[in-house]
C-alpha cells in the first residue's frame, strides 16, 4: 500500500500547478448562471485553453492517477468546472471513442477536445427514469435516415448543445434491453423543441426535449442497431469512476470554511456541532481515500472503473447533503437567505441522491453485482 | 500511487487467515464461549508466527514490518473474533520480556477498563483497585479500573480500528450468506429489496472504513487515524446490528454467532478515549 506518487506523477502535478497559477488570473469573469449562451462560450473557452496547453484529453488518455491529479489540482486552484463540456468529455466522447467507426471518431472527437462543440444527453424520459431501458422514444428506418418521435427529460445544456447522444427504441418487440439504438442527434434538425425545466433551486439547469418526426442519418448511429444498451453501459461505468474527485476536494474545503464561520459566529462553542463537523471530516477524508483506492484498482485492472463506483456514489451523495445540512446549522436563521453562500448549494445537493442512479438503484447494484444477491423485482 | 495490497501484504494476510482457520475455527470459538479462559498454547503459536513481534525491528529479534502489515493481521483477528489481550501484548512486544514470543500475556488499562486482567502476567497502567464486572461480551473478561482515562495512543486506536474492520467484514459476510439461503415467501430473502439494501449498506460501510483504515496505516497521521476509528466503529457496531436484523429471530438467539460480533464491537468502541475524543480531534483538525 503506497500513497506516494511516482516522479512522473509528481512532475505532472508540479507542471499543472504552475500552469494553473499562470493561466487562471487571465480568464474572463464567470458568466451569470442564467445566461446560457455566455455559459457555453465560457465553458468552451476553458476547454480550448486546456487544449492549447495539452491537457484536453486528460479524461481519455491519461492514466487514472494522472486524471485524479488533474481533477484535484484544478479544483484546488479554483479552475472552471467541466460545465457544458461534461457530456462530450465524459459521456458521448468516451462512447464514440470506444464504439464508433474511424470516420465517426474523426468527425466528433476533435471538436469536443478543441472546445468547438457541446453535447447533451437524451437518455431519461418521463416514463423511463430509474428503469432507463423502458424508454419509448421511437425511431423508424426510412431510407438513409431514422425518423424519431418522442420526448426526453433532464437534458442539461439542451438549449446550447450542438449534438445530443440519443437513445431510441428501434425494435419494440425485442426484450427491452435489446431494442435500443444509440444515435448522434444534430440539435439543429427540424422538429426539435427544447423547453427549460425550472428546478427547486430556481435555476433552469435542465430541459425537456420534444422530438417530432426528426430525421437522423443512419450514418449517425454508433454501434449496431438494437445494440445501444451495451454501447451506453460503456459510458455509464465511465461516469461512476473519477467523476466526483473534484467535488470531494471542494467538500473538504467547504467543511473547513464551515468550521471557520462557526468559530466566528459562536456556534463552535456547541460540542454537538463540533462533533458533527468532526464526523463529516472523517467521512470526507475516507471518501478521498476510497477514491484513491478505486483509482489504484482501476490502474492495475486496466483502467475501467467498476461497480465499486456505486459504493462511492452511495456514500458521497448522502455525505454531501449532510454537509449542507450542517452548513444550515452553522448559519442559523441566515440559512433561509438565498444570498448567503451554501444556501443555494444546499438546495442543489438534494439532486445528488437521485441523479445518475438513485441511492435505491445504487443499493440494488451493490447487492446484486458485488454481493451476488438474487435479482428481484 | 499504488494504494492496493502488495504481493507480500496479501501473502501475510492469507497466512494469518490460514493460521486462524486452522487454530481458531467456529468450534473453537464456541468452545471458548463455553469455557472462558485464555488458550496459552494458541498464544504461544501466535507469538511464534510473529503476531506480537510484527513491528519489532529485526535487529531486536522481531519481524521488522510496519503499521500496514499490523493492520492486516489485526483485521484478520477481528474477522475471526480471536479472544485475548492481543492489542496490549502486541504493543508490549519489545518492551516487556516474553511478550513478543507469547510467553508473557500482557493486559493494559484503557478508558477505565482492563480486558483480561485475571489472565495477565503483566499489567500496564494503573490497575490498582480494579474490580471485575460481569462482561457483556462472553469472550472478553473485564475489570473496571478507577482513575482518569489519558490521551489515547494513536497506534492502539488504529489497531483497534483494524479489528473493528475485520468484525464488520465478518458481519457483512454472515448477513449476505443468510440472505442468500434463508427462504420466506418462496424465495431467498436476499431477493427482497428491504433486505438487499441492508446488505448493500453493510458493504458500503465496510469499504469506506477499509479505505480509511489502510490509509491511516500508511500515513500514521493522527486525524487519519481518528477518521479510521470513527468509520470502523460505525461499520462494526452498525454492521453487526444490521446483520442481526437480517437474521431475524435466529439473530436474537445465543446460538447464533451474530451477538458475539456485536458485543465485541461494543467492547472495542470503548477503547482509545471513546468516540468523543476522536470526533473532537477531527473537529480541531478543521481549524488547525
Amino acid at each position: 500500500m503506497d500513497l506516494s506518487y511516482t516522479a512522473e506523477e509528481a512532475d505532472f502535478r508540479a507542471r499543472l500547478r504552475e500552469w494553473l497559477r499562470k493561466t487562471l488570473p487571465s480568464l474572463p469573469p464567470k458568466p451569470s448562471p442564467d445566461d446560457w449562451p455566455a455559459r457555453r462560450a465560457y465553458d468552451l473557452g476553458w476547454q480550448r485553453t486546456l487544449y492549447d496547453a495539452g491537457y484536453a484529453d486528460v479524461h481519455w488518455d491519461a492514466s487514472p492517477t494522472m486524471r485524479l491529479i488533474f481533477l484535484e489540482e484544478t479544483e484546488k486552484a479554483g479552475a472552471p468546472y467541466v460545465g457544458a463540456n461534461f457530456v462530450g468529455l465524459l459521456h458521448a466522447g468516451p462512447t464514440i471513442a470506444a464504439e464508433g467507426t474511424d470516420g465517426q471518431r474523426a468527425r466528433w472527437l476533435p471538436p469536443i477536445l478543441r472546445g468547438d462543440e457541446v453535447w447533451c444527453q437524451g437518455f431519461s424520459e418521463p416514463d423511463a427514469g430509474s428503469d432507463l431501458a423502458a424508454l419509448r422514444t421511437r425511431a423508424w428506418r426510412d431510407g438513409d435516415d431514422y425518423v424519431v418521435n418522442g420526448s426526453k427529460i433532464w437534458t442539461s445544456h439542451a438549449e446550447v448543445a450542438d449534438w445530443c447522444e440519443l437513445l431510441v427504441r428501434t425494435d419494440p418487440d425485442a426484450p427491452k434491453h435489446r431494442g435500443i439504438t444509440w444515435l448522434a442527434l444534430p440539435m439543429d434538425a427540424p422538429g426539435i423543441t427544447v423547453r427549460p425545466l425550472r428546478t427547486l433551486a430556481g435555476s433552469a439547469e435542465f430541459a425537456e426535449v420534444f422530438l417530432d418526426e426528426v430525421r437522423v442519418p443512419v450514418a449517425n448511429r454508433v454501434g449496431d442497431e438494437n445494440d445501444g444498451w451495451r454501447v451506453t453501459m460503456v459510458t455509464l461505468s465511465f461516469e461512476r469512476g473519477t467523476a466526483f474527485v473534484g467535488e470531494v476536494v471542494a467538500c473538504r474545503r467547504v467543511l473547513r470554511e464551515l468550521a471557520a464561520e462557526a468559530r466566528k459566529n459562536g456556534r463552535w462553542d456547541d460540542p454537538a456541532l463540533r462533533r458533527w463537523l468532526g464526523r463529516l471530516n472523517a467521512e470526507f477524508r475516507a471518501l478521498w481515500r476510497l477514491t484513491q483506492w478505486n483509482v489504484s484498482a482501476a490502474e492495475t485492472g486496466g483502467g475501467v472503473p467498476g461497480v465499486a463506483g456505486s459504493v462511492f456514489k452511495l456514500r458521497y451523495s448522502h455525505a454531501r447533503q449532510e454537509l449542507y445540512d450542517a452548513a444550515a446549522d452553522v448559519l442559523g436563521p441566515e440559512a433561509l437567505d438565498l444570498d448567503r453562500p451554501w444556501v443555494p448549494d444546499r438546495l442543489s445537493s438534494l439532486s445528488y441522491t437521485i441523479a445518475a442512479g438513485t441511492s435505491q438503484i445504487q443499493r440494488n447494484i451493490v447487492a446484486e453485482r458485488i454481493l451476488g444477491l438474487p435479482k428481484g423485482r | 500511487m499504488r494504494f492496493q495490497l502488495t504481493e507480500d501484504q496479501r501473502a501475510l494476510r492469507d497466512g494469518v487467515r490460514g493460521l486462524l482457520v486452522r487454530r481458531f475455527d467456529r468450534d473453537a470459538l464456541w468452545a471458548a464461549v463455553a469455557e472462558p479462559g485464555l488458550d496459552r498454547a494458541l498464544w504461544r503459536e501466535l507469538g511464534a508466527a510473529g503476531f506480537f513481534a510484527l513491528r519489532v525491528p529485526e535487529a531486536e529479534g522481531g519481524v521488522g514490518l510496519g503499521l500496514p502489515e499490523a493492520v492486516l493481521a489485526f483485521e484478520e483477528a477481528g474477522r475471526a473474533l480471536l479472544p485475548g489481550p492481543l492489542l496490549a501484548t502486541h504493543l508490549a512486544a519489545g518492551t516487556v520480556a516474553g511478550a513478543a514470543t507469547g510467553e508473557t500475556v500482557v493486559a493494559a488499562v484503557d478508558g477505565g477498563l482492563v480486558e483480561w486482567l485475571a489472565e495477565a502476567d503483566v499489567v500496564r497502567g494503573d490497575a490498582a483497585g480494579a474490580v471485575p464486572l460481569r462482561s457483556v461480551d462472553p469472550l472478553t473478561p473485564l475489570h473496571r479500573a478507577p482513575g482518569a482515562a489519558g490521551v489515547a495512543d494513536p497506534v492502539a486506536v488504529l489497531l483497534t480500528a483494524a479489528e473493528q474492520l475485520g468484525t464488520a467484514t465478518r458481519a457483512c459476510e454472515l448477513a449476505v450468506q443468510h440472505a442468500r439461503t434463508r427462504e420466506q415467501f418462496g424465495q431467498p430473502i436476499g431477493g427482497f429489496q428491504a433486505v438487499k439494501h441492508l446488505c448493500a449498506e453493510l458493504l458500503a460501510r465496510v469499504e469506506v472504513a477499509r479505505a480509511a483504515v489502510y490509509a491511516a496505516a500508511v500515513t500514521g497521521d493522527r486525524a487519519d487515524i481518528a477518521a479510521a476509528r470513527l468509520l470502523s466503529d460505525e461499520a462494526a457496531v452498525r454492521g453487526a446490528r444490521d446483520c442481526l436484523q437480517v437474521h431475524g429471530g435466529m439473530g436474537f438467539t445465543w446460538e447464533s454467532e451474530v451477538h458475539l460480533l456485536l458485543k465485541r464491537a461494543w467492547v472495542r468502541a470503548q477503547r482509545g478515549g471513546g468516540v468523543t475524543q476522536s470526533e473532537e480531534l477531527l473537529a480541531a483538525d478543521l481549524v488547525a
